[in-house]
Formats: C-alpha cells, sequence, structure tokens
C-alpha cells in the first residue's frame, strides 16, 4: 500500500524551480532512498513533503489525504517526522528534554515511547541528562532520529543522515535506519553515500537537474551501469 | 564601601530583572528591544495609578506592612501592573514586531522600530503625568536598619532583593520544569527545529513577551519603590540593562542576572568616587571593554 506520494512537484527557494515535475513514493514498511549529485534537488524534495517549501505545482499525499501546503507544525501531526541534515538537535537541552521536545504535541503519557528510543538507543539512556551540544556526531544524528520518533512517524524523512560522519559510524547509524524500520515506520532517506543507501533501500529514485532519471528496486539500482558509473563512482 | 556594595546589590536585582527580559527577548525573538526601559516605566506608572487612584476609589485602606513604606495597595498593584505590561509587550509584538518578521525585516528595522515604541510610551506617559517626579508614598522615609560595618539598609530594600530572588527562582523552574518553558529554550536555540518538531513559535514568542514585560514591570515598581518615578527612568536604564544581559552572555537568562549585579555593584561603587551623574558613564565603559575583549559575554551566550 502506498503512504506518501508526492506527484509533480514543482519548488524552489526563489522564483526559480530547483525541482521540476518530480514524482515519488514511499509504500508501506519500505525504506525509499533518493540519490543524486548535489543539487539534484535531493533536499529540496524533502523539505517540500514537509511544508518548509511550498510547492508550486504537485500534489503530496499521505494516506489518501491531500497535505500539499500545510505547515510543518500540522504536517508533524499528520505523521510524518524530518530530520534535517544540520542543526538538527536543540543543544542547550539535554538528550532527554531533546526527545520531550520531539514529543512536544503529544497530550498522551509518552514515557512508553521514550523507553523504546532509548531501547533502540541505549548509549542515549546513559547519557540522557547531557546537553545534546556536548556529544559526538554519531550520538547528534541518534538524539535527531530520537527526536524525530517521539511522535510515532508512520514516515519518517531522514536528510543525509550520515553526512560528515566517520566511515565506522556511518554503518552504525544505516544499521540504526534498518532496525528503525523493522518497527513498521516507513522511511524516505536521502543521500550521498549513494551505494549504502541504496543497499538497504526496497525502492531508490535517482534525481538530477530536479528531475527523476530512474527509479527501480534498490538492489536493480546498484546493477545499473549508469547509475554505476555516474552515482556510485565506478 | 561596603554599604555602597550592599546598595549595589539592590540596584543590580532591579537590573538584573530587566537585563533577563531583554536577553529572553533577543535569544528567542531575535530582536534587540529598545523599549524594554518604557516596559519599565509603563509598570511603575501603572502602579501609581493603582495605589494612588484606583484601590483608594475601592476603598483599599492605606496601610502599611510593619517596617516597610507600602501595605496592601503595592502589593495588589504589583501582580496587576505585571500582566498589564505583559500585555503591553504581547499587543506590540502583534502590532508591529510579528508583522516585520513576516516581511524577513532585518535586525536593524526591527530594533529601529523598537526604538519608535520606546518614544510612543515615553512621551504618552509624559503627556498623561507630566515630567514631574514622583513617590508611590510622599514624604515618609522609614528608619534604616542598621546592619554590622556600618551598613544602613532600609527595611524596603530587603524586600526588593527577596522578591526578586523569588521570581528569578520562578522563572527558572518555569524554564528547567515546565513544557512551555522547556519549549522556549528549544525555540532559542533553533527556531527552525522547533517548528519541525511540531512547537508553535509564534506562541513561544507570545510568552517571551509576556514574561520579559511581566519582569520589567517588577523592576519598575522595586525601582519606584527604592528611589522614585519618573517618565525618563526606564530610558535611563536601557544602557545598564544592555551593559547587564551583554556581560553575561545575550540569550543567557543566568548570565543576564549575574551581569546586573555586577552592573549594580559597579555603578554604586564607582559613585564614592565620582559623581552619581557619571554612574550610566560606568555602564557604558563596561559595555563597551565587554563588546572589545570578550563580545560573547562572561558566559557566551546561550551555550551553543
Amino acid at each position: 500500500m502506498t503512504i506518501l506520494k508526492a506527484e509533480g512537484i514543482s519548488a524552489g527557494y526563489t522564483e526559480l524551480d530547483i525541482l521540476q515535475n518530480v514524482s515519488m513514493k514511499v509504500k508501506s514498511n519500505q525504506i525509499v532512498s533518493i540519490i543524486g549529485p548535489n543539487g539534484a534537488g535531493k533536499s529540496t524534495l524533502l523539505k517540500s513533503i514537509f511544508g518548509i517549501l511550498n510547492p508550486r505545482k504537485g500534489r503530496i499525499v499521505l494516506k489518501d489525504e491531500d497535505i500539499t501546503g500545510l505547515k510543518p507544525n500540522k504536517v508533524a501531526r499528520k505523521g510524518i517526522s524530518y530530520v534535517p541534515q544540520v542543526s538538527n538537535v536543540f543543544p542547550s537541552l539535554t538528550i532527554q528534554e531533546n526527545l520531550e521536545m520531539g514529543a512536544f504535541i503529544r497530550t498522551d503519557d509518552f514515557g512508553g515511547r521514550m523507553d523504546e528510543i532509548y531501547n533502540l538507543f541505549p548509549t542515549l539512556r546513559e547519557k540522557r541528562k547531557q546537553k545534546a551540544g556536548q556529544l559526538s556526531g554519531g550520538q547528534r544524528q541518534m538524539v535527531a532520529m530520537g527526536r524525530a520518533l517521539m511522535l510515532d512517524p508512520i514516515v519518517l524523512l531522514l536528510d543525509e543522515p550520515s553526512a560528515g560522519l566517520a566511515p565506522l559510524l556511518v554503518s552504525t547509524i544505516f544499521e540504526k535506519i534498518l532496525d528503525i524500520n523493522k518497527t513498521g515506520v516507513s522511511i524516505a532517506i536521502v543521500e550521498q553515500n549513494a551505494k549504502e543507501a541504496l543497499k538497504m533501500a526496497d525502492h531508490g529514485y535517482v534525481l538530477a537537474m530536479g528531475r527523476n532519471v530512474l527509479d527501480d528496486e534498490g538492489e536493480s539500482l546498484l546493477d545499473n551501469e549508469e547509475v554505476a558509473k555516474l552515482y556510485l563512482g565506478g | 564601601m561596603a554599604e555602597l556594595f550592599v546598595y549595589g546589590i539592590v540596584l543590580g536585582c532591579i537590573i538584573s530583572l530587566g537585563a533577563i527580559g531583554i536577553t529572553l527577548v533577543y535569544g528567542i525573538v531575535r530582536m534587540a528591544n529598545f523599549a524594554h526601559g518604557e516596559f519599565m516605566t509603563a509598570g511603575a506608572y501603572i502602579a501609581l495609578l493603582i495605589v494612588s487612584v484606583i484601590l483608594p476609589w475601592l476603598g483599599v485602606p492605606d496601610t502599611t506592612f510593619g517596617p516597610l513604606s507600602f501595605g496592601w495597595r503595592m502589593l495588589i498593584a504589583f501582580p496587576v501592573s505585571m500582566a498589564a505590561v505583559a500585555f503591553i509587550g504581547i499587543f506590540f509584538d502583534r502590532l508591529l514586531y510579528k508583522k516585520l518578521r513576516l516581511k524577513n525585516s532585518n535586525a536593524v528595522i526591527l530594533a529601529m522600530s523598537s526604538l519608535g515604541v520606546s518614544f510612543m510610551i515615553r512621551m504618552i506617559i509624559l503627556i498623561i503625568t507630566g515630567p514631574d517626579y514622583r513617590f508611590y508614598r510622599p514624604g515618609i522615609m522609614r528608619p534604616a536598619l542598621q546592619l554590622p560595618f556600618g551598613i544602613k539598609i532600609r527595611p524596603d530594600q530587603i524586600f526588593i532583593v527577596a522578591l526578586v530572588v523569588v521570581l528569578v527562582v520562578l522563572l527558572h523552574l518555569f524554564l528547567q520544569r515546565t513544557k512551555m518553558g522547556k519549549a522556549m529554550r528549544a525555540t532559542a536555540d533553533n527556531t527552525e527545529l522547533a517548528l519541525i518538531s511540531g512547537i508553535d513559535t509564534e506562541g513561544i514568542v507570545m510568552w517571551t513577551w509576556g514574561i520579559g514585560g511581566g519582569l520589567a514591570a517588577a523592576a519598575g515598581m522595586l525601582y519606584g519603590i527604592d528611589v522614585q518615578i519618573h517618565p525618563g527612568m526606564g530610558w535611563n536604564f536601557l544602557i545598564p540593562l544592555f551593559a547587564a544581559a551583554i556581560l553575561g552572555g545575550i540569550g543567557n537568562m543566568y548570565g543576564a542576572l549575574v551581569g546586573g549585579l555586577v552592573i549594580g555593584i559597579a555603578e554604586q561603587l564607582s559613585t564614592a568616587v565620582l559623581t552619581p551623574t557619571y554612574k550610566l558613564a560606568v555602564a557604558f565603559i563596561i559595555m563597551i571593554l565587554i563588546l572589545f575583549i570578550k563580545p560573547e559575554g562572561i558566559f557566551g551566550g546561550s551555550d551553543k
């Protein structure tokens, strides 16, 4: 079943459209990876889905509901969470407080959910009283994902979770993403690290110059000669 | 000297209350509020209206508490005036700053418009009340208490320090323990991420103006109890307030608290060698020195 659908999105920060008629969809329990060169519009696509950017054309559908043009705080209430690439934690707040802020719009008791997230990231439980600004890059990324998961989202949007991390940490973070997916969260992930991202993906999209270039199953894209030559470093 | 130091703490407490508001507004609304001094003046005059017109009319007796120079009237005026100035802060945000923010106006435009608000409030008060110095309770000087080291202090001044301590502790608990307080700190840290988390950041901005306005009103009333009130009092506080906020690292509430005390003590100690008229210059010099030596303040901004 299709959970999230972006249809014919055109969007940009100025009058210039960065995305031109881009479409993608995420089915339930899938990991969908979006790859492509710098400036292809990958992050712009996530921002358009989450309502940080208002698409000029096209529509965003979550399950059966049209959510095009909703503000981020409304989109969050509908069941999408978003982890930006940079500045994705509250540095002067503790880990615990970061997670609490993730649950800001929840009115029920979220203690159980927080426990699940601590089980997913045991290091965070140990350091829960520490300020997020004092953590290493990998731990910060975990706090950022933990914050986004507090709302029990249907879909998690991740913008380059491996950016700036040491290679060893990159695989840890990707393992965590697979773990999150196993708990029943559909994931759309934008990555520079194309090979890794396609390996774990059920489906992949290749964007270039703000347009859809290719889309196929993750494995097939990995085997695709053109993709290999252009984006996977030969 | 010891006595001047104690008076410095009293003045410093008043400056701290104002500086905390400046620093909160700067950290969350991201604007330098040049009308903050006028919030103090407004608070002081609203209290004057309450204690000298409204409450006598309602028949509230003009008795005083033990050795203090004020009684029920002032105690009633306190929360009412704080709420009124909180409302004034929110009102001007809605009327002006919010619209400018939505147009992505830069920091200078926001600061200049607050300067305009400052003139408006000051002139309105001046037109209504005239330029005279006023007292909440004219003519009665309470006997001072004799403390060791030859320090003479009025019971009112002890009340001022105690009330500031209570307000600061309440604010601390609000920011550290409540959901709304944590969301305020989160918004100060990263507004974009706060929005992404579903926090209504415009609502947080309202809270910030309310708290900043309320604290400024309290500072104005306390200064009125300690010294006197006049339409230019808040304007004269503007430099000490900013000096304190910058000294403590702008955006950092605890820094503003310490910064206020430092500025207050420095101003009072300076009167041992300089004419009191130069008090303001002392605050100004401290501010310039800090900007030269450690522009991020002693406690380095909102700890990022």
